[in-house]
Order: C-alpha cells, then structure tokens, then sequence
C-alpha cells in the first residue's frame, strides 16, 4: 500500500513540477498587488453635501475638460435620467454629483469619481498595463500605451471609465486621476476638495481616514449610518463614504464583494500552467496509443506522394 | 459553374493540364476557365449581387468609421463599451471556428482517417474565423494601430485579454501554418508542403492547448463584471468551463452547417471522395456534437446548482435563459438524437443548425443582452450592425473565394497521377 501512495505522491509531484517549470515562461499569471500603506484617500460625508457642484467646476478647471452642457450653476442637472438612469462620470466630466430622494427624508447628495481601488479591476484587466497604482494612492492611467479595447470599462465595478469614442486618431479612456500629476505628487489636496464650500470632504491617509469615519459614526451613531463605504468592497478603495441614509438609498451598489475583482479570475489564471504543462503529454499520449501498430504514419492519403522516389 | 460543367468544362484541380502542360498562376486563379467564362459566371450568380449589394453600403461605413471614429457608428456607450463588433464578431465567432483543433485532434492525434475528407475544411473554417474575429476586433479597437502592443511593447500579463491576446495570434499563425499545406500544393511548391506535413503533430497540439486556454479565457473575461453580467449567464468557477465546453459543439455543427452549404452549392468543386463520405461524416460529427452538448448542459445545470440561483429562474431573465437553453441545447439535442438514431442527415443537420444559433444567442446574451441587466437595454446603432454584417459578407466571399480554389473540398492531383 505504501507504494501505491508513494508512486501516486511522486506522480503528484512531477505534474505539480512541471507546472511550476512551465509557470514563469508565461510571466506570472495572476499576480498580486498589495495596496501601498501608505497611501492617500479621500472621505466623504454625505450628510454635509448640499449638492452646489462646486467640486465639479473645480475638477473642470484642474482637468482642463471641455465646456460642459449646462452650467455648474444649473441644478436641473440633478434630474437629468440618462437611460432612465443617475448620471454617470463622462469623457468631459472626470465627476458628477447626483440628487437621490430617500423615501420621508432630506435628499441626499452623493459626489461620484473614482474611487482609487486598492486592487483595481481596471488594472489587473488591462492587457498592456496602461494603469498604475501609484504609492500615494491614485489609480492613473498612460494614454501611450492604450490600445482602446475598454476591457477597463467592463471590469470597473463603479463605472468609472470612459472614452472619447469621438476622437478618430487618438480616443483613450477619461476618469478621476486624484489630480496625480498637477497635486497629488507634491502631497497637494485634490482640487474639488479644496473647493467645497462644505467641508464635506477630507483628505489623509487612508489609513487615518478610516479611523476618522469610525471616530464619526461612534460620536453620532443617530446621525449615520454604520458602515464605511469602500473599507471593505472590492478589496477597499481610496475613496471612502460617510452616510445617513442605506447606502443603497443613495444608489450604491451593495452587493459587491469584499474580495477583489482579480480574485474571481484567479480559478482560470490557475489552470493555464497546469493545462500547458499536462496537455502535451496528454495528447502526445494518445496520438502514439491511437496509432500504435498502423502503418500509415501521418495519414498522408491527402497527396498521395507515396510514389515519390524519397 | 453548374451550367459550365453541363458543357463539359471541368474546374482546375490539377498540377498539369491534360496535354500535360503546367497550369499558370492566372489559369489557377480563373479556375481554369477563361476570363470570359469566369466573368459570366460571377455575373450569373445571384448570390454574388447580395454580396455587391452588401459591399456597397458597407465598404465606405467602414471607412467613414475609421475617418470619423467610433463615435459615428455607434452610440458611443459608457456603460456598454463592448456592442456587437465584439458580441458577435469575437465572442461568436471564435467558438464557432473551434472547429479547426476539434478535427485537427480527432484525425491527427486520434488516427481517425476516416474523418479526413473534411479535415481541410475544418481547418480552414477554424483559420477563417479566427481571422475575422480579429478583423472585426481591428474595427472595434479604439487605436486599432497599437494592435501588437500586447505583443512587443507594453505588458499587462495578469489580464485574461492579454492572454487572449497573445493565443489568438498565436493559434492563428499555427493555422495557418495547418492550411498552408493546401496552398503549396495549389501553388505547386512540394517542398514547403512536406516541411508542414513533418510538423502535424506538434502543430496539432500546440492547437489543442492554445484552444482549451483561449475558449476558456473568453469567457473568463466575463468573470471581471460579477453583478452586470446576469447571474445565470455568470459563474466565477464555472465561465470558462462554459465556454470552453460549448466551443466543442458548436465548432462541429459549424462544419456541419458550412458543408451543407457547399454540397448544395458548390457540389462541381467537391471530389467524388468528399460527396461520398460526407453524409457519414455529417453523422459522426453529429455524434461528437451531442456528446458535447450532453456534457454543456450538465455543467450548465451544475453551475446554476452551486451558485443557488434557481429563485432567478422564475423572473423574467429566467425564461429567457430557460428559452436559450431549451432552444438551444435541449431542443438541438433533441433532433440530433433522432437524427444520429435514424441515420437521418437531414435531421443532423438541423440539429447543428440550432446548435449554432443556440451558441449565437448564448454568447450574445452574455455580452449584450444579460449584460448590464440592471441598468438598461442598448440596442446596436444601425451603422454598427450594417458594419458587422457587411466583414461578414467579406468572410463569406473570402471563404468561397478559397473553397473554389484551393484543395480543401477536393483532392490535388500531383505530378505522378494526372
Ligand atoms: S473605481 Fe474603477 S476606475 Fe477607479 S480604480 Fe477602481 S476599478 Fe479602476
Ligand atoms: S481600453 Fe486601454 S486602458 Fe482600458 S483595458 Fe483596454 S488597453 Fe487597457
Ligand atoms: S480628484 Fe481631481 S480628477 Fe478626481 S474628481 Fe477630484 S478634481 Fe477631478
């Protein structure tokens, strides 16, 4: 019996050997990102959002985006329903801020960009690496290298990115940069951040942030809602949110998971060594079993050139 | 062409004429015709005005697409940045032409010469398909210029894409390797051909493994949007396994489908071997399908268990997943049962019929229809499926264009027998 099992241990072994072999020859499939710890976010507090859409005008400017449809100022923005639906971050705004009206409560006022994931699904899905999660937080993205696929666009959970489909000669994906290359950089505050009137937003180290929201909801567990938003979906996200209503109420999407996107893709990532390293053999196998003691070799009958004189 | 073999005139199918002189490169290319003859022949048939037809508005929306970018022919959407060049031009067409490896394996790998006669045609239908899913991928793609990228420049090595990426070219250049052997004989270039024909087997396996990964790994793309993909369209663990099983059935029904086509109508270029085992073939072929369909549904049924996702079943979505399966795969089994039971040919070939479209509409429901289910529907700009419609008139003239010509349906003569 010991040596059925050893034979079967080794067996084992060999396969588990010759996958590992053949592993780095297609460059570490499935790679892992760890968040930088030291990296920046952003917390926002719904319940002190009065909806003047400052934060868009600043991003507007800081982003040099194009003249937008309606003014800043023109609050029939808020009942805008693109596909029956609230607005959503465009190639010429990197933010949008909608109006949700909870059932018998004060409207709720949400501010929409990225939310600088820790893992990101952009990331991990893009085939040539066209974003960077830097160490100070932001999530950017290299217009050089994009190809255009909007693999990105499919995989952000938070329906984020978007494309300047418009441009024939050069369209690339358009989102929130957290103000990378103009701020954040040199340890500057984001410009809608600094342009709310409300104070609604705070900008820190993530870390901080996410006592400070607890430190919040445990000074006026009446007042909020217990949950931090974005501590924990898809593997936590720069961007966090503070809010006095169901977070559903103000068109969050709560059933994401706590994992992040890559990991659902892991089960596939882990066959694609085993598969090169087993299936030639495999078929290899069979071929000689399948055409043991036939004398045709190849099965050249499609030519006939067994009258040629080789 | 009919009529003309009436007359007695026989198509190109020979290294030598009669009175023993070799075939010129522009007499191959007429099939043998004269100009005249060929010119009349074109002209006559009616298909080919569907086509010219086709061509006409389609050819310059395709160049007004790369003029103007994607934002004129289509609805430039956020929310779905993949429509039907992809859905359909990529997530369709490539498990349809699993074909190639499919047939490759079971004549090669297995020794199961019998299925030759359609080995060509398979391999052919596999590199065809997969050349146009990356054509239409080329008119999808936001910088269709950085296409190699992925390849030479800049690496995304933990993406499903980039390993789609690199095995459809990769596959694509071993097809073309596999077909190959049908143009040097056209071309009369021996030694090029015996050269490919050393390497079968490893070109064969190469296929099977690039295939299982890259079938698998389109669906493996869906598994990035847990939430806007439909949950019944949706498995973590099961996607690729999906799509890599249903690419089986629906490659060999594809083959069945395009061989009833051309026994229909082009039966003056099939040799007398191809019309005689093709019904046989039809049969077996037919078989393999059911048995991987058999084994779709399993899986299907399996994922749908694990996930508990049976309350789905009685909304809405879920009659529309129990239609795309009772359609699709029940009912498609269905006629292929009775079919392979009763030898029937006419049968298994409806039965594949409804495979294909049953895999049309799976594909299509995961990558538009169940896509984004709780947001809104988009339906495709007009220009966008005039677009789709028109690469696939082209595949079809590129597809028949090759058929008439090169020893696919029809053995070469060489030197020695002619
Ligand atoms: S929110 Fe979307 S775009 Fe932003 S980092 Fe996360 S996945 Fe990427
Ligand atoms: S669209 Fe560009 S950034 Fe997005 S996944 Fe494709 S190549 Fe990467
Ligand atoms: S962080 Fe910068 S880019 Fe992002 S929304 Fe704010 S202003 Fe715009």
């Amino acid at each position: 019996m010991s040596k059925i099992t050893r034979r079967k241990f080794l067996a084992g072994s060999m396969a588990g050997g010759a996958a590992i072999a053949m592993a780095p020859t297609k460059k570490a499939f499935g790679a892992n990102l760890e968040g930088f710890p030291d990296g920046m976010g952003v917390l926002v507090d719904m319940t002190r959002c009065v909806g003047c859409r400052s934060c868009e005008a600043a991003c507007n400017k800081e982003q040099n985006l194009p003249e937008p449809d309606k003014s800043f100022d023109d609050y029939s923005v808020f009942d805008e329903r693109p596909h029956g639906h609230y607005r959503r971050p465009t190639e010429k705004a990197y933010t949008v801020v909608n109006r949700y009206d909870p059932v018998d409560e004060q409207p709720v006022y949400r501010k929409i960009q990225c939310n600088h994931c820790n893992e990101p699904a952009c990331l991990t899905s893009c085939f040539v690496n066209a974003y960077t999660k830097t160490p100070e937080g932001a999530v950017i993205y290299n217009d050089k290298v994009c190809v255009g696929c909007r693999n990105c666009m499919i995989a952000c959970p938070f329906g984020i990115p978007a494309y300047s489909y418009s441009s024939a000669i050069n369209p690339i994906i358009k989102k929130c940069i957290f103000c990378y290359d103009t701020r954040l950089k040199n340890g500057q505050t984001p410009a809608c951040v600094e342009a709310c009137p409300q104070q609604v937003m705070v900008f820190g180290k993530r870390k901080e942030l996410i006592k400070i929201a607890h430190d919040r909801i445990r000074r006026s567990p009446v007042k909020y809602v217990d949950q931090v938003y974005g501590e924990k979906e898809v593997g936590g996200t720069g961007w966090l949110y503070l809010s006095g209503v169901p977070f559903q109420e103000a068109g969050f999407n709560i059933s994401l998971p706590s994992e992040p996107i890559i990991n659902n893709v892991k089960d596939f990532l882990a066959i694609v060594p085993m598969v090169l390293a087993i299936w030639p053999a495999l078929f290899t196998g069979f071929h000689l079993l399948a055409t043991k003691g036939k004398s045709h070799g190849h099965g050249d009958d499609h030519s006939h050139d067994g009258q040629e004189e080789h | 062409m009919k009529k003309l073999a009436a007359n007695g005139i026989k198509p190109h199918d020979a290294e030598m004429k009669a009175d023993g002189r070799k075939f010129s490169l522009m007499e191959k290319l007429l099939l043998g015709l004269t100009l005249d003859q060929y010119v009349q022949q074109v002209i006559r048939n009616k298909f080919n005005w569907l086509l010219a037809l086709i061509f006409v508005v389609g050819i310059p929306l395709i160049i007004y697409r790369f003029i103007f970018g994607l934002g004129v022919v289509t609805h430039s959407s956020y929310d779905y940045p993949w429509g039907l060049f992809l859905g359909f031009g990529l997530f369709c067409m490539v498990p349809l032409s699993a074909s190639g490896f499919m047939l490759g394996t079971t004549v090669e790998i297995f020794g199961r010469h019998d299925f030759e006669p359609i080995e060509r045609l398979a391999l052919l239908n596999g590199l065809l398909g997969y050349f146009f899913a990356v054509v239409y991928l080329l008119v999808d793609l936001g910088q269709p210029w950085r296409l190699a990228y992925p390849m030479v420049y800049s690496f995304g090595p933990a993406a499903v894409l980039f390993l789609v990426g690199w095995h459809v070219a990769t596959y694509l250049s071993v097809q073309v390797a596999e077909v190959s052997t049908a143009f040097f004989e056209w071309i009369g270039f021996r030694r090029g051909y015996e050269f490919i024909r050393k390497g079968t087997i490893g070109l064969t396996v190469s296929g099977i493994i690039l295939s299982t990964l890259h079938q698998g790994a389109l669906g493996a793309l869906f598994v990035y949007a847990p939430g806007k993909v439909h949950p019944l369209w949706y498995s973590a663990s099961f996607q690729w396994i999906h799509f890599f099983v249903s690419s089986i059935p629906a490659g060999l029904c594809m083959v069945i489908c395009v061989s009833t086509v051309v026994i229909y109508t082009m039966k003056w270029r099939c040799d007398q071997r191809f019309i005689d085992s093709l019904d046989r073939i039809t049969i077996s072929l037919a078989k393999g399908a059911s048995m991987g369909l058999f084994t779709y549904l399993f899986i299907k049924l399996l994922a749908v268990a694990h996930d508990n996702e049976w309350a789905y079943l009685a909304t809405g979505w879920g009659a529309w997943w129990l239609f795309e399966m009772f359609f699709g795969v029940i009912l498609a089994l269905i006629v292929l049962g009775v079919g392979i039971h009763h030898k029937s040919v006419a049968l298994c070939r409806l039965g594949a019929l409804i495979t294909v479209l049953g895999i049309l509409l799976n594909r299509l429901n995961t990558a538009l229809i169940a896509f984004n289910w709780n947001l809104y529907p988009e339906i495709p700009h007009i220009f966008e499926v005039i677009i789709s419609i028109t690469i696939f008139a082209i595949y079809v003239t590129t597809y028949r264009f090759i058929l008439n010509r090169l020893p696919i349906l029809y053995q070469f003569k060489s030197r020695a027998e002619a």
